[in-house]
C-alpha cells in the first residue's frame, strides 16, 4: 500500500488510504477512494491526474480545507505524528504557515489585493508568534531567497504593481518564511509562461534542496513532473493508479492509462506522429463503475476487470501499479 | 510546399496599437508590424508567450478589430474590402473557450443549423438536418450530440462542436487561438489529431496560435515565433525547432519542459548556471514597457547582446533557406559563460 | 472514430434541471409558489368582479346599512354610504391590476427598447438614453406623478401613465447592464465571424440572454406600481370619488379607523397582498433563473 523507499527517514506526510465524499440528502458521492501516499524529508512528489481524478482536492483534504459538504470520509492524514483528518482547527491553524505551507495556481486570489505583499507575508509570521521585528527581518529574508529584486523595497508593493512571475515567487516566499517541513503546491506554474515556470521550477528546486523541504506538486503537466519530481503517483477517478521513481514510471509505464497519458502528450523532439488518444472520457464522481474505473476505456480490459477492483501491487520496475493485465498484454 | 501559388492569407506590417487605459497611462502597442503569408494548404503555427500579441493578431486577422496600420490580404484582396457574410465563408476562427464561444442556449443542431442556413450552405430545414449529422461525425461525435447544450458537454465535446461550427460556412482557413489550451491532457491529443486529419480531408489552411511549443510542432508546416508584437523568427517547423536562430527562441524551448525525465532539476549541484539573478522584466509581459525602448526588443533579456542590438531593431530576414531571424547574432550558440540573462535560461542548445 | 464519442457518458452532475419548464422551476421556489398563489387569489377576485359575480353593486348606495360590521350579509362590512366593503374591495383590485399593467406595459416597452439601444449600440445613443433616464430618475415619482396627473386630468390611464413614466429609468438601466456585458461576450464575438447581421445578433444571441432578468423586473415593477398607484389615489390625485379605488378607500377608512376599522383594514390588506404576490413571484423567478439553483 505505501511506498517502500531505500531511505528509512519517517515521512513528512503520510497520507493512509484517505477517502474524500460530497455528502448530500441522497447519500454519499464518492470523490476520492483510498488514496495512500507518503513523502519523506528532502523528497519532491508529484500528484499528477486530469480533471476530475482528485488531485486537488486530496490537496485540500491534507490541509483540512476542505469546504461542507466535501468531506474525509475516511483514512488518515499524518504530519510527522500529528493526525491532520478530524484535528481541531486550532491545531490546523498552527500547523498550516508553520509546518505546511501551500502554494496555488492563481496568486493574485491569494493575495490580498489591498494589503502590501511584505506585509502580508509578515501577518502570517507574526500569527506564529513571531515578533514583529522579527517578523519583517524573515519577511525580506524570504523574498531575497526567492531571488526577487530589492526585497526590501518589493516587500511594499501590491500585488498588482507585480507580474504573474513576480507574485508567485512572493507566494512561495510567504510559504517558506515559516519554515514549514512540507511544501504543498497546488499547479503554480500553470498559469505562467513557459519561461518563468523554468525559473519558478529551478528556484523551487534550489531552495528545496537547501532546505531538505518535502514537497508535494501537484500538475497535469507531464512534462514538469517529468523534470521536477523524483517520485510521481498517476491519479484516476479518485484513485492513485501508479506510483514510483519518475524515471521508471516514464520509461516503462506499468498501467494502462499511465502509457495512454504518456503517448497523448507532443513534445518538442522525436518523430512527429499522431498523438495518442484515449477513447471515451473519465467518469464522474457518482458514476463511478464497479471494478476499474479505466476499463471501459481500456483496449486490454478482461471480463475481471469490470468485476474487482485493482488494487496498488509492487512491480519488478519499482512502482506500484493497479491493475490485472501483465503490460506486456496490453503494449502494442 | 513550396509552390510560388499566392498566399491565401497575408499580412502586411500590421500594427496595433491601443489607446491608453487610464488618463495617466501610455498608449500600449500589441503590435508592432507584423507581416505574414500563409500559402494554402498548410499551417502556420504561431508560438508566443503572453503579451507578445498573437491574440491581437488572431483577432486582427478574422476582422474583429481594425489595424492602426497595415493591411490584411485574403486572396488577393483587402479583409476590409469583403462584407462580413462574405468573409465569414473563407475565414473562420476557433477560440479557447468552447464553453464562453458558444451560446448557452443553442443546442448544438441550432446553432449548426443557423450557421448553415445564414450562409446558404442547404436549402432548407430538412437538408439542414442531414449536414448537421454529417458536420458531427467530421469531428466524431455521435448523432446524440445534436439535442445537447454546451453546459451538457465536456470540454473536448464542446470545442469539437465549436469546431464544427466554424466548419459549417465552409471557409478554406481556419484561424485557431489557443484552441486547445484550456483542455486536459489526453483531450488535447484528440483535437489535435482531429486538426489535422481535418485539414488534409478537407484542404484548409490554418493559422494555428499557441504559446505551446509541443502543440504547434505537432501541426505546422512553418513555425513562427512572436515576442512583443513582432515576428523574432519564423521558418520551416524542423529547422525552427532543431536549429532555433533567435535567442529568444532558444529560451523557448529549452524552457520547455519535456516529458521525458533527464535529471536536470533533479537532485545534483547544478541549477545555478539556469536560473535567472532576478524577476524584473518578464518576456513579453509589458510590451509597452518594451515598445518604448529603442533597438531590440528583447535586447534586455538576451545573454549575447551586443551594443548595435540597444539601438537598433534587427529586421527579421532569411539567414538560411527559408529560415528567417530578427537578430544581428542569428546562430550564434549561447554559452553558459555568457552575459547573465535576466530570465529564460542560459540554453546549452548548439 | 464515431465510437469515441459512443462511448462518453452523458455528464451526470451538470445541471439538466434546466431544461425543465420556468413554470416548473418558479413552482418549486418557496417564494415562488407563495406568490404565485396569492396571486391566483387576487386574479380570480378580480375577474369574478369584473363578470359581475359580486355581492353587491359596488356602486349601491344603502342609507339603511351604513357602517355595519362584517356580517353573513356583508363580509367585510360596509362603509359610510352602506357599500358594500367586499364588492368594493374587488372592483378596486381590478382597478389596480389594470393600472399597474398599463404602467407597466408602458415602462417595459420604453425601458427596454432604451436599455437595449444603449447597451447594444453604445457610444452617443446610449450617452443621451442614459441622460433622459437620469433626468427622470431625479424627479420624485410622486411629484412627477401630480404633475402628469394634473396636466393630463384624473382618470385611471393618466395615473397609469404617470406611474410608468416615473419607473422606465429603472428598467433602462436593468436592461442596460445585461446587454452590455452580453455584447462583449465571446459568443456573441463568435457570432460576428460567423457573418450574422447586427439584428441577428442582437434578436438571437443578446436579447435571449436578456429575457430571463425582464421578466423578473416586469414582476417587481407591478408589485411597485401597484403600490404607487394606491399611493396616488389615497392623495386623491386618481380617480375621483365614487370610483373604487383601493386608494381611496384606505383614505376614507383611515379617518374612520376608530369607528369602523374594516373600512380600513380590508382595503389595505388588498393593497398589501397585492404587492407581496407580485414581489414574491419576482423574486421566485429571479431564483429560478439564477443556474446556481438549477442543481437542487
Amino acid at each position: 500500500m505505501t511506498d517502500r523507499d531505500v531511505t528509512s527517514a519517517e515521512p513528512v506526510l503520510a497520507i493512509r488510504d484517505l477517502s474524500v465524499g460530497l455528502r448530500a440528502r441522497s447519500g454519499v458521492t464518492e470523490l476520492i477512494r483510498g488514496v495512500s501516499l507518503d513523502i519523506r524529508p528532502g523528497e519532491r512528489v508529484g500528484l499528477v491526474g486530469e480533471s476530475g481524478s482528485g488531485k486537488s482536492l486530496t490537496m485540500l483534504a491534507v490541509m483540512g480545507l476542505l469546504a461542507s459538504p466535501v468531506a474525509v470520509t475516511g483514512g488518515s492524514v499524518t504530519l510527522g505524528g500529528t493526525q491532520l483528518v478530524g484535528a481541531s482547527d486550532r491545531t490546523l491553524r498552527a500547523l498550516r504557515g508553520s509546518e505546511i505551507a501551500m502554494v496555488y495556481q492563481d496568486p493574485m486570489t491569494s493575495l490580498d489585493p489591498l494589503q502590501r505583499v511584505g506585509e502580508q507575508i509578515a501577518e502570517g509570521l507574526r500569527a506564529h508568534g513571531v515578533s514583529r521585528h522579527e517578523a519583517s527581518e524573515r519577511t525580506v529574508a524570504a523574498l531575497a531567497e526567492v531571488q526577487l529584486p530589492d526585497p526590501a523595497r518589493l516587500a511594499r508593493s501590491y500585488p498588482h504593481e507585480l507580474s504573474g512571475g513576480m507574485r508567485q515567487r512572493v507566494m512561495i516566499a510567504a510559504a517558506l518564511a515559516g519554515n514549514p517541513r512540507l511544501l504543498l503546491a497546488d499547479e503554480p506554474t500553470t498559469a505562467l509562461d513557459v519561461t518563468i515556470q523554468r525559473q519558478i521550477l529551478s528556484l523551487v528546486a534550489r531552495i528545496q534542496r537547501a532546505r531538505n523541504l518535502a514537497v508535494l506538486w501537484v500538475t497535469h503537466d507531464l512534462g514538469v513532473a517529468a523534470q521536477f519530481v523524483q517520485r510521481l503517483a498517476v491519479m484516476y477517478a479518485g484513485r492513485v493508479v501508479e506510483v514510483g521513481p519518475t524515471t521508471a514510471i516514464f520509461s516503462d509505464p506499468q498501467h494502462p492509462y499511465t502509457a495512454a497519458l504518456l503517448d497523448a502528450v507532443p513534445s518538442t523532439t522525436g518523430e512527429r506522429a499522431a498523438l495518442g488518444q484515449i477513447p471515451g472520457s473519465p467518469p464522474e464522481p457518482g458514476s463511478f463503475p464497479a471494478g476499474c474505473s479505466f476499463a471501459s476505456r481500456c483496449r486490454q480490459a478482461l471480463p475481471r476487470c469490470t468485476r474487482a477492483e485493482p488494487i496498488l501491487e509492487q512491480r519488478p520496475s519499482g512502482v506500484e501499479a493497479a491493475c490485472f493485465v501483465p503490460p506486456a498484454e496490453w503494449r502494442a | 510546399m513550396s509552390s510560388p501559388a499566392a498566399p491565401v492569407l497575408a499580412a502586411s506590417d500590421l500594427v496595433k496599437i491601443y489607446p491608453p487605459a487610464s488618463r495617466a497611462g501610455r498608449p500600449s502597442t500589441a503590435l508592432a508590424g507584423v507581416s505574414l503569408d500563409l500559402a494554402e494548404g498548410t499551417c502556420l503555427g504561431v508560438v508566443g508567450e503572453s503579451g507578445c500579441g498573437k491574440s491581437t493578431l488572431a483577432r486582427l486577422l478574422v476582422g474583429l478589430e481594425r489595424p492602426t496600420a497595415g493591411t490584411v490580404l485574403l486572396q488577393g484582396q483587402t479583409v476590409t474590402s469583403f462584407r462580413r457574410p462574405e468573409l465569414a465563408r473563407r475565414l473562420q476562427l476557433v477560440s479557447q473557450d468552447p464553453f464562453s464561444s458558444l451560446n448557452p442556449r443553442l443546442t448544438v443542431s441550432s446553432a449548426l443549423t443557423e450557421v448553415l442556413l445564414v450562409h446558404h450552405r442547404v436549402d432548407g430545414k430538412k437538408q439542414a438536418a442531414a449536414r448537421v449529422a454529417d458536420l458531427l461525425e467530421m469531428v466524431s461525435l455521435g448523432p446524440q450530440f445534436a439535442s445537447r447544450l454546451p453546459h451538457e458537454m465536456s470540454g473536448g465535446q464542446a470545442q469539437r462542436v465549436a469546431i464544427a461550427r466554424a466548419l459549417a460556412a465552409e471557409p478554406q482557413i481556419l484561424v485557431l487561438d489557443e484552441p486547445t489550451s484550456a483542455l486536459d491532457v489526453s483531450v488535447r491529443a484528440g483535437i489535435v489529431n482531429l486538426l489535422a486529419g481535418l485539414r488534409t480531408d478537407l484542404a484548409l489552411s490554418y493559422l494555428f496560435i499557441s504559446h505551446d511549443m509541443a502543440v504547434i510542432r505537432q501541426l505546422s508546416d512553418q513555425i513562427g515565433v512572436m515576442y512583443a508584437g513582432r515576428f523574432v523568427e519564423r521558418g520551416p517547423w524542423q529547422s525552427v525547432m532543431s536549429e532555433p536562430l533567435h535567442p529568444y527562441t532558444r529560451a523557448l524551448l529549452q524552457a520547455v519542459p519535456e516529458p521525458h525525465p533527464d535529471g536536470s532539476l533533479l537532485g545534483g549541484p547544478e541549477g545555478s548556471a539556469e536560473e535567472s539573478t532576478e524577476g524584473t522584466l518578464e518576456p513579453g509581459e509589458s510590451p509597452a514597457a518594451a515598445s518604448a525602448q529603442t533597438g531590440c526588443k528583447y535586447a534586455p533579456r538576451c545573454p549575447i547582446r551586443i551594443d548595435r542590438c540597444l539601438t537598433e531593431e534587427p529586421p527579421l530576414e532569411i539567414v538560411t533557406g527559408a529560415h528567417e531571424a530578427a537578430c544581428y547574432r542569428a546562430g550564434v550558440p549561447v554559452e553558459p559563460g555568457d552575459v547573465p540573462a535576466e530570465a529564460g535560461g542560459v540554453g546549452e542548445r548548439a | 472514430m464515431a465510437q469515441l464519442a459512443a462511448a462518453e457518458p452523458v455528464a451526470v452532475i451538470r445541471p439538466v434541471a434546466s431544461r425543465r419548464s420556468l413554470a416548473a422551476r418558479l413552482w418549486r421556489q418557496p417564494s415562488g409558489r407563495a406568490g404565485l398563489i396569492i396571486l391566483a387569489v387576487m386574479v380570480l377576485a378580480g375577474l369574478a368582479s369584473l363578470a359581475g359575480l359580486v355581492p353587491d353593486n359596488p356602486d349601491a348606495q344603502n342609507p339603511a346599512a351604513t357602517l355595519r360590521g362584517p356580517s353573513a350579509a356583508h363580509l367585510f362590512g360596509t362603509d359610510q354610504y352602506g357599500r358594500d366593503v367586499l364588492s368594493r374591495v374587488m372592483a378596486g383590485t381590478v382597478l389596480s391590476l389594470q393600472t399597474a399593467l398599463l404602467a407597466v406595459a408602458i415602462c417595459a416597452v420604453l425601458g427596454t427598447v432604451g436599455g437595449v439601444a444603449a447597451g447594444y449600440f453604445g457610444g452617443v445613443i446610449s450617452s443621451v438614453v442614459t441622460s433622459i433616464a437620469d433626468l427622470i430618475f431625479a424627479i420624485p415619482s410622486i411629484l412627477l406623478a401630480l404633475a402628469i396627473v394634473t396636466g393630463l386630468g384624473d382618470g385611471w390611464q393618466n395615473t397609469a401613465i404617470a406611474v410608468g413614466v416615473s419607473y422606465t429609468p429603472i428598467f433602462i438601466r436593468v436592461v442596460r447592464g445585461p446587454v452590455l456585458a452580453i455584447r462583449n461576450a465571446d459568443y456573441v464575438k463568435a457570432a460576428q465571424v460567423l457573418g450574422f447581421s447586427r439584428m441577428r445578433i442582437l434578436f438571437r444571441h443578446v436579447l435571449p440572454g436578456v429575457g430571463g432578468i425582464l421578466a423578473v423586473q416586469v414582476t417587481l415593477a407591478l408589485g411597485w406600481a401597484v403600490l404607487i398607484e394606491a399611493s396616488l389615489d389615497f392623495l386623491g390625485l386618481g380617480p375621483p370619488p365614487p370610483a373604487a379605488t383601493l386608494g381611496l378607500m384606505v383614505s376614507d377608512g383611515t379617518n374612520i379607523a376608530g369607528i369602523a376599522w374594516w373600512n380600513l383594514a380590508f382595503p389595505a390588506i388588498a393593497v398589501v397582498l397585492l404587492v407581496l404576490g407580485f414581489t414574491l413571484t419576482g423574486d421566485g423567478l429571479r431564483d429560478a433563473l439564477d443556474p446556481s439553483t438549477a442543481n437542487n
